[in-house]
């Protein structure tokens, strides 16, 4: 099968602090992977060398079959790319940052295209500090997409945004799923890793220490407290750390 | 995933120029400081340098005997202001510059004044003059004048040029420096690094939009010069603007140096002082650069900001032809590419 995403045995360290402790997983083209854990888990400082934005200090790393080194600007045409706390221009209406992404990239959509592709047509020539957070993070979805993207990157994409913010948020990725596109990303929602992942990659302290679909991780490890609930993937992470997933 | 449309859009150094024009021209107070500093400034130095040709000599006198015949003749003088002061005042009103010289009556009269000072020297010849002639001085003979007006040689003439580079470099330093570290700040550099943009077309970007506005931002007080002093503009509009543009670039570039690291406003703003507040002492903006000693000479002549002044100066004032002003573009031109280079190669994007 073709690969999206290949890393094996990933170091990175800040310091004396290990983010990143000898990760492996594989990414599946089509599929939608998710990144799993605690904060301080290790999963941006991984998603941000799987980006090209970060070095690491040892490991292997090949996404759409290119490496860093060689194919830089051949990648970044082909990734689609948001981040944690990217804030935009203030003064910048929704139609000018989206142009302006768009310029970068040889080929994509047009700017009407993603302003419907996200729902924003409403707040075409608003400014982007009028937006709401949900909205701020469409358009951040938005820019990602300006590209027509192979593989898409999302770092904790719903954190802090209301439920119907996060459904509408989910529906842009179902629809970039629908037509063909790959997605990792990292969480720390165990209900958005079950509705949207395929396969998910538990990760604690810089590695992985579980990987699977969230059904079969679920019956597998999951021991329900209670006989009519069916277990959660929090349910799992407790199993396998004896910790919450949102202790800090 | 293969929709092959075309993108509508203009290529990324358009769009990333068109950027930071959107974002300067919806910030209000840039476009205050922008277009009124630079006037404001003018008209400050204009009023505490007037530009009428004679210059007023104001005197002190100690009251007491005598005072009066010292008055009477100093105040059929042309040009002299008189004010009583009494001698525990008078130190006081020396130092403020309230008088320039304080005449105490007696046979001779004792004139007190501080010889460091140019207005002192020049009250005391004026003072002795006119006592010395009422005293009955014979005059071997009477000189002919032939006074002449040059335009363009009163120091208001010599102060517009400089307050423009000034403008052009402040308006370079700090729009650019800043924009950049806030960008930095919002982690807009990081998603933008991770995007296929060139990052040479992000940092030429604000540069060349700094071009966009240097028109109007040398226009104002050129003209303000023209209308409200009369100043004579002896260069054409082409190499005003040639030097105006090289000017503008090579801040920009500077601007970019000082931010591509900061990641706070304050370190970026003491960068920028350090580099830009020696310059406004050495570069010749208020006072001619030729008063620092002859050892610093080489070093203040190869300074930016000194080759930006004596190159507006030049074309401005004299109407100098490029190759007059060869040197100076030389060194503009090089405080361009190498501060451009360097950043772009120390550039922080996150």
């Amino acid at each position: 099968m073709e690969l999206a995403v290949r890393c094996q045995n990933l170091q990175k360290r800040y310091g004396d602090v290990v983010a990143v402790d000898g990760l492996s997983f594989e990414v599946r083209r089509g599929e939608c992977y998710g990144l799993l854990g605690p904060n301080g888990a290790g999963k941006t400082t991984t998603i941000e060398i799987l980006e090209g934005l970060l070095a690491p200090d040892g490991g292997d790393v090949e996404v759409l079959g290119h490496r860093w080194k060689t194919d830089e600007q051949q990648l970044r045409q082909r990734l689609g790319v948001q981040l944690q706390e990217t804030q935009f221009t203030d003064k910048l209406t929704v139609e000018e940052t989206l142009r302006l992404f768009r310029s970068f990239y040889d080929r994509g959509k047009t700017v009407d295209e993603l302003l419907g592709l996200v729902e924003l047509e409403s707040k075409r020539r608003s400014w982007v500090v009028k937006l709401s957070g949900g909205q701020k993070q469409r358009l951040s979805i938005a820019c990602a997409l300006a590209g027509d993207p192979d593989l898409l990157f999302l770092d904790e994409p719903t954190t802090g945004l209301d439920p119907q913010s996060r459904r509408q948020l989910w529906n842009v990725l179902a629809r970039f799923r629908e037509a063909g596109g790959t997605v990792l990303l990292t969480t720390h929602y165990m209900d958005e890793a079950e509705t949207l992942c395929d396969r998910v990659a538990i990760v604690d302290q810089g590695h992985v220490i579980a990987e699977d679909t969230p059904k079969n991780l679920i019956s597998a490890l999951a021991k329900p407290k209670v006989v009519v609930h069916e277990g959660t993937l929090e349910d799992v992470f407790m199993s396998l750390t004896g910790r919450h997933l949102r202790e800090q | 995933m293969t929709s092959e449309t075309r993108s509508g859009t203009y290529p990324p150094i358009i769009e990333l120029t068109l950027a930071r024009l959107r974002e300067f021209v919806r910030e209000p107070e840039a476009l205050f400081w922008t277009f009124l500093f630079p006037i404001i400034m003018s008209v400050a130095m204009a009023f505490a340098f007037p530009s009428s040709s004679a210059q007023t000599v104001r005197v002190g006198i100690t009251p007491g005997a005598g005072s009066d015949a010292i008055r009477q003749a100093l105040s059929a003088a042309k040009d002299v202001v008189l004010k009583e002061l009494p001698a525990d005042d008078q130190l006081r009103a020396l130092r403020n510059g309230e008088v320039h010289l304080i005449v105490e009556p007696g046979n001779p009269p004792t004139y007190r004044f501080d010889p460091m000072r140019a207005e002192s020297r020049l009250a005391r010849l004026v003072v002795d003059d006119v006592l010395k002639g009422v005293a009955g001085r014979q005059e071997p003979w009477r000189a002919k004048e032939d006074l002449i007006e040059i335009p363009g040689s009163r120091y208001v003439d010599w102060l517009i040029p400089g307050i423009i580079s000034l403008s052009i470099m402040n308006n370079g330093l700090w729009s650019i420096g800043f924009m950049t570290v806030q960008a930095r700040l919002r982690k807009l550099l990081k998603r933008l690094a991770a995007s296929p943009m060139r990052r040479r077309d992000y940092l030429m970007a604000p540069v060349l939009a700094r071009l966009v506005f240097l028109g109007p931002e040398v226009a104002a007080p050129l003209l303000f010069g023209v209308i409200v002093f009369g100043m004579p503009v002896r260069g054409g509009f082409i190499s005003i603007g040639m030097v105006a543009i090289l000017g503008a670039l090579m801040c920009g570039a500077l601007g970019l140096l000082m931010g591509s690291r900061a990641r706070t406003f304050e370190a970026a703003s003491g960068l920028m002082n350090l580099m830009s507040v020696p310059m406004w002492v050495l570069s010749g903006v208020f006072f001619a650069a030729s008063n620092f000693p002859d050892a610093v000479q080489p070093l203040i002549q190869v300074l930016p900001l000194t080759a930006l002044v004596d190159a507006m100066r030049a074309v401005i004032l004299e109407g100098a032809s490029f190759t007059a002003i060869r040197n100076e573009l030389a060194i503009m031109a090089g405080w361009t590419i190498l501060p451009f280079a360097v950043a772009l190669k120390i550039f922080k994007w996150r």
